[in-house]
């Protein structure tokens, strides 16, 4: 366990060093503060589920940064330390293969999770500060958001440290990572969506879409923001799909940590098994 | 303890698909001994450590580092104990060296404590020790690897091309720190691909090639393998004198008028130089030049290849 925390905090320094961290939670700041504040003024000032719409503009920001941010941290993390040589030397040490890679990943993870709670309590600590009683209700729901969001990032991490566990050249790494964000956060959605536009509403049962929609983190995520409570499910016009779908908020939390878990262990597996 | 040896391969052999980087190579290295792994690029040096890191399995035979299998349950415990030096060690830019050296230190569960007298015994004065490891030049990235190589006292210490960079004087500092930690009953493997600059340094020298050990031996046993002529260079005053030594060895005449090269065996140096003194010329100069250690190394190489060529 020492192993794995020492290479974490290496990798958060390195993140602190190469201004990841600074400028991932800019960002998210940024755009977290501004959607608070912009976003809000459709509904004008009735204090009452202000921090709702703010969390459905917020996860749906999340859906398209917060994956990409995870992506562009971990495409290089195994296929680059091979390629420098810093993985050869790496492992002369007393450092089990699983143990480089879990203590990179606990490394990412919390430069994620830093991010994402920094710069989104920042915009609920401003709402807060302009609307407490309001800001008090929703809560549970924000800080739900703000959970699912980091767990949603560390899928996505996953899902780049296999890709750089598997390819053997960094362009490659890096083209399906971004292939990756394309597919899962774009066009999946798209593709579902016309399916559905196609039959109708009829051709999927829908056990099937639930699947379909557990298939994607993304989708996973989506769900359980925007359909999970009465409250934010209203604005995000999602009420529907929640009402007619089986899954329930434990179901699709599980969805995510699956998404979570699978890739790491895949990449795992090629990385014992890669010729360094 | 028991003097079991700290490295013991038999029949080793490694294969990456076509390609047999190494072939059944058999080698014991023994504690308090420092030995010179020498052979192209692409003989199998770099091959066979990674197989005494057990960072591969050997695709047949067996080997054993301290004691243990080096990719088996225990190689936590052999690695501890083992300082490694690849060939163009890179480090993470963004840290300074100071700071890199504890990591690696931790990873080791060595105590940091003692880094900063480390890194200025190898070479890297203090205040560059706190400079990010981006701005350091290549000798000065060298003189970290090797640092974090000594980290820990090992007990096996493998260094692939440890004095590309190094400045003389620094050369001659790490080969005294190298023989220290021999006298003190580490085992040192130097790889290169140039044999010169080992003189004096290792105790036995194994010459690799094609993934084959093709020779071993302490310096003086490969001069006798190799069998190669000794050169006697007769100065001589004018190109008279020097058209009667070239006559009387039967060589072709050498222009020039200063010198005459002359070649013999390695038993036969002596007449040869008692003969030249009684041939009555007037001598000005008298040399022995034993092969070099380049020229012996060649020697085994070609043999090599001329055994493997297609007949």
């Amino acid at each position: 366990m020492r192993t794995i925390l020492t290479i974490a905090a290496k990798e958060v320094r390195d993140g602190l060093r190469n201004r990841w961290v600074a400028a991932t939670t800019l960002l998210m700041a940024a755009l977290a503060l501004t959607l608070a504040f912009l976003g809000s003024a459709p509904t004008g000032t009735v204090g009452a589920g202000q921090l709702e719409v703010t969390i459905v503009s917020l996860s749906s920001l999340t859906i398209f940064l917060l994956p990409l941010v995870a992506l562009l941290l971990s495409f290089d993390a195994v296929v680059g330390e091979v390629d420098r040589g810093t993985m050869l030397l790496l492992l002369s040490y007393p450092v089990a293969r699983w143990q480089a890679l879990a203590g990179k990943y606990l490394g990412h993870l919390a430069i994620i999770a830093f991010a994402t709670v920094a710069g989104y309590g920042s915009a609920g600590i401003a709402l807060w500060a302009t609307a407490p009683e309001a800001a008090a209700d929703g809560l549970p729901a924000f800080a739900a958001m703000v959970g699912s969001s980091v767990l949603l990032g560390a899928a996505f991490l996953s899902l780049g440290y296999l890709a750089s566990a598997v390819v053997r050249d960094r362009g490659t790494a890096a083209g399906i990572a971004v292939g990756l964000w394309l597919v899962l956060v774009l066009l999946y959605d798209m593709g579902l969506l016309g399916l559905l536009v196609a039959t109708q509403g009829q051709g999927i049962p829908g056990g099937l879409l639930d699947a379909l929609l557990l298939a994607n983190p993304a989708d996973a995520y989506r769900l359980l923001n925007l359909a999970g409570s009465d409250a934010v499910g209203r604005f995000a016009g999602m009420a529907g799909l929640a009402a007619r779908g089986a899954l329930s908020p434990a179901a699709l939390v599980a969805a995510l940590a699956a998404w979570v878990l699978a890739p790491l262990g895949l990449a795992a597996l090629a990385l014992s098994r890669r010729q360094i | 303890m028991a003097e079991t040896p700290t490295v013991e391969a038999h029949g080793v052999s490694k294969r990456y698909g076509a390609h047999e980087a190494v072939r059944s190579v058999d080698l014991t290295l023994e504690p308090g001994e420092c030995v010179a792994l020498v052979g192209h690029n692409g003989a199998g040096k770099s091959s066979l450590i990674k197989l005494m890191l057990g960072l591969t399995h050997p695709t047949a035979g067996s080997l054993r580092v301290l004691g243990e299998d080096p990719a088996g349950p225990g190689a936590a415990r052999v690695r501890r104990q083992l300082g490694f030096l690849p060939e163009n060690v890179a480090f993470h830019p963004g840290m300074t060296g100071l700071e890199c050296l504890d990591f690696y230190a931790r990873l080791k569960g060595v105590p940091t404590r003692g880094n900063p007298g480390l890194l200025e015994r190898v070479g890297l004065p203090r205040e560059a020790q706190r400079r990010r490891i981006g701005t350091y030049s290549k000798g000065m990235r060298q003189r970290l690897g090797l640092s974090q190589a000594l980290l820990g006292e090992p007990r096996l210490l493998l260094l692939d091309e440890p004095t590309t960079g190094l400045d003389p004087a620094l050369r001659q500092g790490f080969y005294a720190t190298v023989r220290e930690l021999r006298d003190r009953g580490a085992t040192v493997l130097l790889c290169s691909h140039a044999l010169t600059e080992l003189e004096g340094q290792a105790d036995r020298v194994v010459v690799m090639n094609r993934g084959r050990k093709v020779a071993e031996g302490c310096l003086e046993t490969l001069r006798r393998l190799a069998d190669l002529p000794v050169r006697v260079r007769v100065g001589v005053t004018g190109q008279e004198a020097a058209d009667l030594v070239c006559d009387a060895y039967a060589v072709p005449r050498q222009p020039g008028g200063r010198a005459v090269d002359l070649a013999c065996g390695q038993d036969e140096k002596l007449s040869l130089v008692r003969h030249v003194l009684g041939l009555g010329v007037a001598l000005r100069d008298l040399e022995v030049v034993p092969p070099s250690l380049d020229e012996i190394y060649a020697h085994f190489l070609s043999r090599e290849d001329a055994a493997c060529a297609p007949s």
